[in-house]
């Protein structure tokens, strides 16, 4: 099965990247899944939790204060302010 | 002509503690710059997929933003100088001075008034000498600069450029800046930041592919809205950066050349005092020889 390929980035550093199944990011309105062969997309997102289910392993819980995030072919990239590693 | 001899081993040791503080001050320095250069590193996947996003946005959406147009109600503008704190860095804070001071001629020559930002006690210091008032100076963290305060330079930049003419708002904004090249190589450079080119990074798409169709979430206006302040924050804070790796390799490099200066001086004083010793045996065994020479003729 195809999957994502996530790169989750700080303002001054890279947080996470990996294959996953599943990314559910807090947009500005409420919140927002992805799932592979989403359409190309660019979002802003609001403070919340990043939630990253990986190919393999524990779902992941990355807390953000703002940024955006771009869906393009598979590739997902958060690009957050400020993020935390919160393993859930 | 004892003295003299005297004179010379004091020159030695002091010049002999200079070289300590000059080593010690290139040391320093060559830690520090793997440091800069590896937040430069760090920080470039935030700026790439910025500078991406942005694009997209931008030949997608609509084009007509504040921070895009030209302002033609006001001829004033901003220039941002970034200098080190502290000295003993070559030529790093002149050259990067001179080039603010040319821009800034030119920029009058075309009846324009400048409005001065520095960060850097050199420029502040600089300037406060020629009684130059600087419209906001942020100092102390030249070597390593963090994100709040590029953040910070970069609102109060932003306000400026936004704020009506009445208010003193500016219509552009020039960054002056030390880019890294490599450790032997740092070039000042101006940059003309607001109102905005967004033309880095973006490759002209082929005749038979496509950028891709991105759906923007909420719209594309605020999409742009959001991210075009953070793409100047992020153009500050690369500048900053630049410029600390640029002052650590130039202190480097300025520190490695004192010390040599410093070990050629302890050799020619060495050798001075050398003769001098030399000298001063010569002259006791003659005047040893001519007294007794006197004493056997009398």
């Amino acid at each position: 099965m195809a999957e994502l390929s996530v790169d989750v980035v700080a303002a001054d550093r890279a947080v996470w990247s990996g294959t996953a199944r599943s990314v559910t990011a807090p947009a500005h309105d409420g919140s927002l899944g992805i799932l592979v062969g989403h359409t190309p997309l660019l979002a802003l997102l609001g403070a919340g939790a990043v939630i990253i289910r990986p190919a393999s392993g524990p779902e992941l819980e990355i807390s953000v204060t703002g940024g955006f995030l771009s869906v393009d072919s598979d590739q997902v990239t958060v690009v957050a302010d400020e993020a935390t590693l919160v393993t859930a | 002509m004892a003295g003299s001899q005297r004179v010379y081993r004091q020159r030695i040791r002091s010049t002999q503690s200079l070289k300590k503080i000059f080593r010690a001050m290139e040391l320093i320095a060559a830690s520090r710059i793997g440091k800069a250069r590896a937040k430069v590193t760090a920080a470039t996947p935030y700026t790439e997929m910025l500078t991406r996003a942005v694009s997209a946005a931008a030949t997608h959406g609509a084009t007509e933003h504040p921070l895009l147009s030209e302002r033609t109600d006001t001829n004033r503008v901003a220039v941002l100088l970034v200098t080190a704190d502290r000295g003993m860095a070559g030529s790093y804070s002149a050259a990067v001075i001179r080039e603010a001071e040319t821009l800034i001629e030119r920029l009058e020559s075309e009846g324009k008034e400048v409005d001065l930002y520095v960060t850097g006690r050199r420029a502040v210091s600089y300037y406060s000498f020629r009684n130059r008032e600087l419209a906001g100076q942020w100092t102390s963290q030249s070597d390593a600069p963090d994100v709040e305060t590029a953040n910070d330079i970069a609102d109060r930049l932003l306000a400026a450029f936004l704020a009506p003419a009445e208010e003193g708002g500016v219509g552009e904004l020039h960054v002056v800046y030390t880019r890294f090249v490599n450790m032997v190589t740092q070039k000042p450079r101006i940059v003309r930041l607001l109102p905005l080119e967004v033309v880095e990074g973006v490759e002209a798409p082929g005749k038979n592919e496509a950028l891709p169709l991105y759906e923007f979430e909420p719209s594309a206006e605020a999409v742009l809205d959001a991210l075009l302040p953070r793409y100047v924050r992020r153009r500050i804070y690369t500048a900053l950066l630049q410029s600390a790796a640029s002052e650590l390799a130039a202190r480097q490099r300025a520190m490695h050349t004192a010390t040599d200066n410093a070990e050629d001086l302890i050799r020619n004083y060495t050798r001075l005092a050398n003769q001098a010793r030399q000298a001063e045996i010569t002259q006791e065994i003659s005047e040893i020889v001519s007294g007794a020479d006197a004493l056997a003729a009398s």
